[in-house]
This record gives C-alpha cells, sequence and structure tokens, in this order.
C-alpha cells in the first residue's frame, strides 16, 4: 500500500511540474553545501527528489564551513558559474542579493507556502522585500543548563536570565575538582566563533558595533562592561583551553557533563539531549539569552543556513525545483518518517511548531521559537545602529574585521592583555580597515 | 658497514630507534585506532584498544563516495609528477653535467617561483582557469600541480646527477664509447635509483597538495584534499569519522611510500657508483 | 666536455624546463602586480579603481605586520633546527645496525605522507587537545594541570606540528647522504684513535654539508608559505601570536576578500622571501658546488 502510494505521489507530483519538464533535457544540478549534520541528511534523502524528478541528477560539493565560503565567493565574485545551488549563511543573502548575484525566489508555487516561514527568518533572507535564499534551518542562540547541577547547587535559572542569574549560578555549579565548570562559551577566535557570542552578549549589554556615522565604538563603557564579564565568568567558572573552544569543543564538554550551563546556537539543543551522543541527555534545561537588567535585549542572534541560486547558473528552473523541495514542508515530514520529529530541520517554519507530535518529541522547541522570534536583525542594539545583523554586521567587511577583533579578544581571554588593551586594540584596527573600505558611505 | 658492532650496542642502538620511531609514528598510529572507534569511544578518553567496528568507514562512504576523489588524486599525482619529469630529466641533466656559471643562479631562481603564496595569486589564477574552460578539469589541475613541483623535481635530480662521478665518463669515453653510449649504457643505469626516488617523493607532494586541488575544482576533478574538506570541522563532533576519513585519505600514499621506502632511501645511496 | 656542440645541446635541455617556469613565473607575478595597484574587492567588484601604492602601505602599516614577520622567521627557523638536528640525530641512528630497520624506517619517513591540514587536525584534536589529547591525558597521569597548547604556547605548538611534518625529509635526504660516507676513512680515523665526536665533525659533517644545505633550502621555501596548520589550529591567534606574513596574505585574500590588499602582501611576501634566500645562498650556497 505504501508503495503505491508514494508511485501516486510522484504521478502526481510530475503532472504537476508538467510537460514543460518532460520536454526539457536532462540536466545535473551542482549543489555546493556545508558538512553539517542536517545537510548530510539530506543528500541522503533526495531519492525522493530524483524520484519526482528524473530528468534532474545532483551532484554534490560537501565541504567545511570556511572553505565552503571562501569557494563559493570567488566563484560567485567572479561569476564562474560552477554551482547551480549554493549553501550560505545569513550574512552572506543581503549582501550577494544587493549585489545581483542571487536570483530573487519571488515565483516560488503556491503550496511551498512563503507564509509559512518563520516571520524573523524571512525578513533576514529579504531584500525589499524580496526573497533571495530559502531557509534550510534557522537558529537563535539561547541558555542550556544541566537541570541537576543546578538543583544539586541550590540555584534556578528563570526563564528570562539576567547575567547576573547567570554569573550567580554559574559560581554555585563549578566544581572544578571534578571537572565541572559552571559555564562554557565560545572563545576561540572567528568572526562567526567568539565574535557571534560576544556580539550578541554585547548587544544584551546595550552595546553596538557602529554610531551612525560608522565609527567603531569599542571604547564604549557597555562594550568594556560587557567584555570585562565575559572575562571574569570564563576566568573564574570556565574550562580550561577556553580561547581555543568553539561550539563543537563545548557542545563536546557540555555532551561529557562538564558544563553547568551553555550559551550557544539553539541547534545544539537537538544535541545535548540527544541520548545517543549526550550523556546528560535527560537533565537539560533551557532559557533565553541573558540580558543585562535594564536593557531590553536578548542579544538577537540569528543564523539560517540557506539555500540560494546564483544569478549566473545556467539551470535556474531546475535549481528552483530543487530549492523548494528540500525547504518544503513535505520535506520536513520525510525527515520526521525517516528519523524522528527531533531530527527535523528547525527554525524556519511555523507549522512545525504548531505540529503536537514536534513539540512532543523536542523539548526544546518552544524556546528555540522564542528566541528566534525574539531577534530582531533589522535593529539589534538598543542604540541607534546604520546596519543590519543579529550577531553580526551584515557588511561585506565584517569577516576579516570580526576575525581580526576576534582575535584580539580570545587574546584577551588567554591572559595575553588586559580587556582594556584589547578593546583599545580592537577599535583603532576597526577604525583602520573602515576607513581603507571608505566609511561612511 | 661491514664492521663489526658488539650486540650490546645493537641492544641499544635498536632499542633507540625504535623509542623515536614509536613516538614519531604515534599522532598516525593514534588516528588509525581512533578510526576503528565508536564516537563515543573517541572522545571518551585515552585508550589504545579500539571496539574495531568499522561503523566510521562505512559512515564516510555513505557520505560521500571514496573512489572518485581517489581516482582523481592518483591521476593527478601521478600525471603531474610524470609531466614534470619529461621536463626536469634534460634540464637536470645538462646542469648537472654542462654546468655553466650560471647554473646556480638559474637553480635558485627556479626554486624562487614557489615563493609567491598561493593564496595572493588565487584570483588571477581562478580567473585564467574560468576563461580557458580548465576549471574542475584533470588536466588544468595535472598542469597546475606540475608547474608547481617542477623546481624541487628539477633539483632533486640535479643533485642525484651531480653525485654521479666524472671519472666514469671519461674511462668510458676514453673506452671509445659514443655520446649515445654514455647516456644509455653508463649515465641511465646510474641514473635510475635518483630518478626513481624522486618520482616517489614528488607523487607524495603532489598527494597532499590541498590548496589549488581544493579552490580549482568542485565534482569532476576533486581529489582526496577536497574529500578530507568534508569531513573536517562539522556541527559537532565527529573523531572517528574524521579519523576514518583521514586514513582513508593517506592510506594510498602511506603504503606506496612503505613499500617503496627501500628504493626511496636506496635510491638515494648510489650504492652502485661505489 | 663542454665542446661547443655539448654545450649548444645542453642549452637546448634546459630550455623547456625554464621557458615553462618562465611564463609560471611572470603571468602570476604580472597579474598580481597588477591586482596590487588596484582597489579590489571580490565583494564588490563596481568599485574597482586605480589605488597606487595605497595597498602596500595598507599591507606594510598593518599593526600584526612586523609580528607577522618575527613569527614568519620565528617558525621556519624553529622549524629548521629541530628538522636538521633531529634529522642528522636520527638518520646517525637508523643508519646503525638494529633489528627491524626496515620497519623503523617505514615509521619515521610516515609523516611525510599526511595531508597538512590531515596533520593539523590530528595533532590538534588528538594530541594537543586541552581536554581530549593524548598530552592531557598524560598530564593527568602525571598529576599536572593539562596543558592548552593552541592558547598558552601557539607558535611553538604549530612549530611542533610542522617540524613533525618535515622531520621524515630531512631525515631522509641526510640519511641517503650518510650512506654514501666513505667507510674506509671513517675506519682509518678510528685507528688513528679519533673519538667519535671528532670523527663525527671532521668527516661526517663536511660530507652532509650539500644534504643539509638541500634541505635547508628547500625547507625554507615551503615553511615560508606555511598557512593551512595555523588555519586549523590557531586561526593565527591570539592576539597576532601565530600570525605569519602567508597568513595574513591568506587574511586579506580569503576573508577580506580584499584582491588588492592580498596582492600587494603577496609581492612583499616575494621580496621578502628573496632577501631570505640570497642570505642563505650566501651562507650555505657554496656547499652546493
Amino acid at each position: 500500500m505504501n508503495s503505491t502510494f508514494r508511485a501516486l505521489l510522484g504521478a502526481t507530483a510530475l503532472c504537476a511540474v508538467g510537460g514543460a519538464a518532460a520536454a526539457q533535457d536532462p540536466v545535473t544540478l551542482t549543489i555546493a553545501t556545508v558538512n553539517n549534520g542536517d545537510m548530510i541528511r539530506m543528500q541522503s534523502l533526495t531519492q525522493d527528489f530524483t524520484d519526482k524528478n528524473p530528468n534532474i541528477a545532483l551532484e554534490w560539493v560537501t565541504l567545511e564551513e570556511n572553505i565552503l565560503r571562501e569557494r563559493v565567493t570567488t566563484d560567485i565574485a567572479t561569476n564562474g558559474g560552477q554551482y547551480d545551488v549554493l549553501t550560505i549563511g545569513t550574512y552572506e543573502v543581503p549582501i550577494w542579493a544587493r549585489q545581483g548575484w542571487l536570483t530573487p525566489l519571488d515565483d516560488l508555487p503556491a503550496e511551498y507556502d512563503v507564509d509559512d516561514l518563520v516571520p524573523a527568518v524571512r525578513e533576514a533572507l529579504s531584500v525589499d522585500g524580496t526573497l533571495y535564499a530559502a531557509p534550510f534551518y534557522a537558529e537563535s542562540a539561547m541558555v542550556m543548563y544541566r537541570t541537576d547541577l543546578a538543583e544539586a547547587a541550590g540555584v534556578t535559572i528563570p526563564d528570562n536570565p539576567t547575567w547576573t542569574d547567570i554569573k550567580a549560578a554559574a559560581e554555585a555549579m563549578t566544581d572544578k575538582e571534578n571537572e565541572v565548570y559552571g559555564i562554557c562559551l565560545r572563545g576561540k577566535p572567528g568572526w562567526g566563533e567568539n565574535m557571534a557570542f560576544l556580539t550578541a552578549m554585547a548587544n544584551s549589554y546595550g552595546a553596538r558595533w557602529f554610531d551612525t556615522d560608522w565609527n567603531p565604538q569599542f571604547d564604549s563603557p557597555e562594550w568594556n562592561e560587557a567584555l570585562t564579564d565575559y572575562l571574569t565568568l570564563m576566568n573564574e567558572y570556565g574550562p580550561p583551553g577556553a580561547s581555543s573552544n568553539g561550539f563543537n569543543e563545548n557542545l563536546s564538554l557540555f555532551q561529557q557533563g562538564k558544563c553547568g550551563m551553555w550559551i550557544d546556537a539553539t541547534v545544539a539543543a537537538s544535541f545535548v539531549t540527544d541520548p545517543e551522543d549526550s550523556t546528560v541527555a535527560d537533565s537539560v534545561g533551557f532559557a533565553q539569552f541573558p540580558n543585562k537588567e535594564g536593557v531590553d535585549n536578548h542579544g538577537n542572534w540569528l543564523w539560517a543556513w540557506n539555500l540560494a541560486i546564483p544569478a549566473s547558473s545556467q539551470k535556474q528552473d531546475a535549481a528552483k525545483t530543487f530549492v523548494a523541495w528540500a525547504t518544503s514542508k513535505e520535506y520536513t515530514d520525510m525527515v520526521a518518517e525517516a528519523e524522528g520529529w527531533r531530527a527535523a530541520p528547525p527554525g524556519t517554519r511555523t507549522s512545525l511548531y504548531e505540529n503536537p507530535e514536534y513539540q512532543e518529541a523536542a523539548p526544546f522547541a518552544a524556546m528555540t521559537l522564542n528566541s528566534i522570534n525574539a531577534a530582531d536583525t533589522q535593529k539589534s542594539s538598543v542604540q541607534d545602529i546604520p546596519y543590519t545583523g543579529g550577531q553580526f554586521v551584515a557588511i561585506p567587511e565584517f569577516q576579516g574585521i570580526g576575525t581580526m577583533v576576534g582575535q584580539t579578544f580570545s587574546a584577551a581571554l588567554a591572559g595575553q592583555m588586559s580587556a582594556e588593551d584589547a578593546l583599545a586594540s580592537a577599535q583603532s584596527a576597526t577604525a583602520r580597515e573602515m576607513a581603507r573600505a571608505g566609511y561612511p558611505k | 658497514m661491514a664492521r663489526a658492532v658488539s650486540s650490546r650496542a645493537k641492544v641499544g642502538y635498536t632499542v633507540a630507534a625504535w623509542i623515536v620511531a614509536l613516538l614519531i609514528f604515534f599522532p598516525i598510529l593514534y588516528t588509525i585506532i581512533t578510526s576503528l572507534k565508536s564516537e563515543q569511544e573517541a572522545i571518551a578518553g585515552f585508550d589504545l584498544i579500539p571496539s574495531f567496528t568499522l561503523e566510521s568507514f562505512r559512515a564516510v562512504q555513505t557520505q560521500n563516495d571514496y573512489w572518485k576523489p581517489f581516482t582523481n588524486s592518483v591521476i593527478l599525482s601521478l600525471g603531474s609528477t610524470l609531466l614534470a619529469l619529461i621536463v626536469a630529466i634534460p634540464a637536470a641533466w645538462a646542469m648537472a653535467f654542462s654546468p655553466t656559471k650560471r647554473t646556480k643562479d638559474i637553480l635558485m631562481w627556479m626554486l624562487s617561483t614557489k615563493m609567491m603564496p598561493a593564496v595572493a595569486v588565487l584570483v588571477p589564477i581562478y580567473l585564467i582557469f574560468l576563461r580557458t574552460g580548465l576549471m574542475d578539469t584533470r588536466i588544468g589541475l595535472t598542469v597546475m600541480l606540475m608547474l608547481i613541483n617542477l623546481p624541487i623535481v628539477v633539483w632533486m635530480l640535479y643533485t642525484y646527477f651531480r653525485e654521479i662521478p666524472g671519472e666514469i665518463l671519461e674511462a668510458a669515453r676514453m673506452d671509445g664509447a659514443t655520446l649515445r653510449d654514455e647516456i644509455v649504457h653508463v649515465l641511465t643505469p646510474m641514473a635510475v635509483p635518483g630518478i626513481a626516488s624522486t618520482l616517489l617523493l614528488n607523487v607524495i607532494l603532489a598527494w597532499n597538495e590541498a590548496f589549488w586541488t581544493i579552490q580549482l575544482t568542485t565534482t569532476n576533478a576533486a581529489p582526496l584534499s577536497a574529500f578530507i574538506a568534508s569531513f573536517s570541522s562539522p556541527q559537532g563532533l565527529f573523531w572517528a569519522k574524521l579519523s576514518a576519513a583521514s586514513v582513508l585519505a593517506i592510506a594510498p600514499i602511506l603504503i606506496l611510500g612503505w613499500f617503496s621506502q627501500k628504493q626511496l632511501v636506496r635510491g638515494l645511496t648510489f650504492g652502485a657508483v661505489k | 666536455m663542454a665542446t661547443r656542440q655539448t654545450a649548444s645541446l645542453a642549452r637546448l635541455m634546459r630550455a623547456p624546463a625554464i621557458i615553462l617556469l618562465l611564463i609560471w613565473m611572470i603571468v602570476p607575478l604580472g597579474m598580481t602586480l597588477y591586482y596590487s595597484f588596484l582597489n579590489y574587492n571580490l565583494l564588490n567588484p563596481a568599485g574597482t579603481s586605480w589605488a597606487g601604492w595605497f595597498n602596500y602601505r595598507y599591507f606594510y602599516t598593518d599593526p600584526a605586520f612586523f609580528d607577522a614577520i618575527r613569527n614568519t622567521l620565528v617558525l621556519v627557523l624553529g622549524v629548521l633546527v629541530i628538522t636538521v638536528v633531529g634529522g642528522i640525530a636520527i638518520a646517525l641512528l637508523i643508519d646503525k645496525p638494529i633489528w627491524g630497520q626496515g620497519i623503523v624506517r617505514i615509521l619515521i619517513i610516515s609523516p611525510f605522507f599526511v595531508m597538512p591540514p590531515v596533520a593539523a587536525l590530528i595533532w590538534k584534536n588528538m594530541i594537543m587537545h586541552p581536554s581530549y589529547g593524548v598530552f592531557a591525558d598524560l598530564a593527568q597521569v602525571l598529576g599536572m594541570q593539562p596543558v592548552d597548547w593552541f592558547a598558552q604556547f601557539p607558535l611553538t605548538s604549530i612549530i611542533v606540528i610542522v617540524a613533525w611534518q618535515w622531520l621524515p625529509f630531512a631525515t631522509l635526504i641526510l640519511l641517503t647522504s650518510l650512506q654514501s660516507l666513505d667507510g674506509e676513512q671513517m675506519e682509518a680515523a678510528e685507528m688513528d684513535g679519533a673519538s667519535a665526536l671528532s670523527r663525527f665533525i671532521h668527516l661526517t659533517l663536511p660530507h652532509m654539508a650539500r644534504a643539509i644545505t638541500v634541505v635547508i633550502l628547500i625547507q625554507t621555501i615551503f615553511l615560508l608559505g606555511i598557512y593551512a596548520e595555523i588555519l586549523v589550529t590557531t586561526n593565527g591567534g591570539p592576539g597576532n601570536a601565530s600570525t605569519n606574513l602567508t597568513y595574513l596574505i591568506y587574511r586579506a585574500a580569503r576573508l577580506n576578500f580584499d584582491i588588492g590588499g592580498a596582492a600587494a602582501g603577496g609581492i612583499i611576501a616575494v621580496i621578502l622571501a628573496n632577501l631570505v634566500a640570497i642570505f642563505l645562498m650566501r651562507a650555505v650556497g657554496k656547499n652546493l658546488d
């Protein structure tokens, strides 16, 4: 019965695509993708797509994040046309769309249901109201903590904690003798590593990267306070070697039960609650990204991995068919059927969060959606800013500047310079780069 | 080397040599061991005895086919080395046996073509490859790797050829050998070991090249360096999988190196000369 | 031997290699020179304009520039010292009669077969990681605090990794040279009562001079261009502690996508590398004769 149903489904899908597709020559799509679990899973599920679209073959180029970014950026900027579908982040989408490098996705079929996309994510992927990339999965940031350790230490972490709460909880949970550290945070330099966290943290302290004339603001008291508190937290309650810990390292520390709290991307929730990989799967609690008392800002972290079509691709129609398939509701259902609801790509569709089965299987669902919805990428600071982007600044220069500043802050974490020196050095280096890039524009 | 060595000294040398060898080899050994562990074991702490599961290898193969990049690696490294040898043997030969005042300068200049950092010339080269249709082709990358390694090939051959004593040539010439005899019967046999070890060394260098082979390929010509780049630092820690992928990427060249170790070492000894 | 006929034949034989390398040098160099005078950012191709010397000035005044030069030299020197001294020691050792000589040699040359990014990944994750690395486990067994290598000794850690990769190359070349050492001469010296040390200094070392020179020259060229290991392990940090010149160029080219700036950096790197090469040729070049 199942196979009949599937055949029927396939047949209708074929009909829907219509005579146009049937008349087409076979095409091969080259898809560049990042080697994250959700993307790897997509590759293993493409049988369904090729069944429905027998004239479209798929070739994959899977690379780790940094190399992928280098590769596709070079290619799209030189109009190379090596790829038909790109996996890119929320950082690239608006920048590349403004350059005219991406094909607008304003003609997706009705059954795709664009309005089902989580509004914050959709907004982050649109330029002047036009969608330029389809989100595959999305994340914000939140606090993940060990309910058992918190209980043993006699602290409660509220759903909307302040940094004072976090500091108190970190202190209470730290037990260095037994290799339990109150808090794990990113320290590894990189615009997408420690600077993602630190930018969000600074946002929640009321800081901003630039004032409205594009002057860097590292000399502001808000940045000073944020960085000083970060260093205090990490030096006193953090794990050893924190200055080389990124997402992966902290994930593993947390899974091994070495962290009391971990503030990071919401996608981590499904990893730390996975009984197969995590030794603490049963005792993880979630809370919103902290803020400083009196500052109405919870970091505004928003990231999504998206599928986009370069304007230089010769196979626009086939590429669109694929993008629509891979980010559709049906795809989510298919993942759920194959691997359970917990594995469904999170953060992109409202319907997923309304699904009782998902709510049941994913204890982190509500907090994830809250965090994503709370993220405002159009105005990430409580002060006036000339840029968009949440835990990053959506200008082409940010990768370089962010990484440079990240190195400085990482040096401060490693104890090689003081917070003041790090901020001063970040200030002058950023001012230098911005002047070179010709700001204010 | 026919000197008698007391067996006590031999025991001492043996112990010392084995300790050094195992220390140097340890990172590779540990990678092999880790590749045979499950992911949980891999991060569970130091343990030299894996559970001998092939789970990671299976996972690697399902995620990315191994054989296509493997074939590309073989073609690229062998092809570029052979091409380089064809060009380099005559050049090194001439420089070794008919040196001029400028030979040393030329040698140094050749090496200096490797001084430009690859990242600085990526965009020009990328554009050239796009315009000429060489992008993501084996032929384009083969030529590229040949050019990159050519200076090293010339250098190594030159040093080997220089070790061939001139007296032998003179002796042959006095026996009335023609230039052709000289090359075919006297020089070539003596040069073969050196050529063989140069070949091996450059196959290794080409195999390990991991910048251009990633930047100038997408699917058709991508070798094992790109294969590895699809396993390093994913979201989440997959050390067993990463180890398995690493083992797969280095195993062929490691095995080749092991089998030819005698040639690699002996080829350089010019035992025949003495 | 240098008859006119053989001389012209020799020229003919040299020509293909020289012409190929000439093209391979001039084309990228010419394009890089051209780009180095442009304001050319890959992410904003429309804004491309003539920059004059600005890119050079900008690269040179980078606050990390002198750190990078220093780190480059420390990295090259550090690796050279370890590989040459270690290579001589190991070559001497495995040249001695030992049981299992073949296997020992195989094990020792193995690191050379590992791709640089793989080597860096192995060392970073499995050996030097402060929580899961073998060194950390070892420290724990000895009752010490595990060392966070990449934060506390970033450049040293990278030197160790790179030296591990290049030690086999040096060992191999030096062993080769050692094996062509005249045994009789050695025995004669031994019978004359020369100590092992003086035999080593007066016979072995001079004999190995050319091999050592080759190792130094070839390795220097490769070591000046190291960046993959840095990228994988420390990203040049903390601060600029492990940023070398090539990594600085990498940062301009692949993070800022500043093609003009990277080109200027490339030209500066070529000039500096040439200075190093000229210095080396002065210092050790005569050994090549």
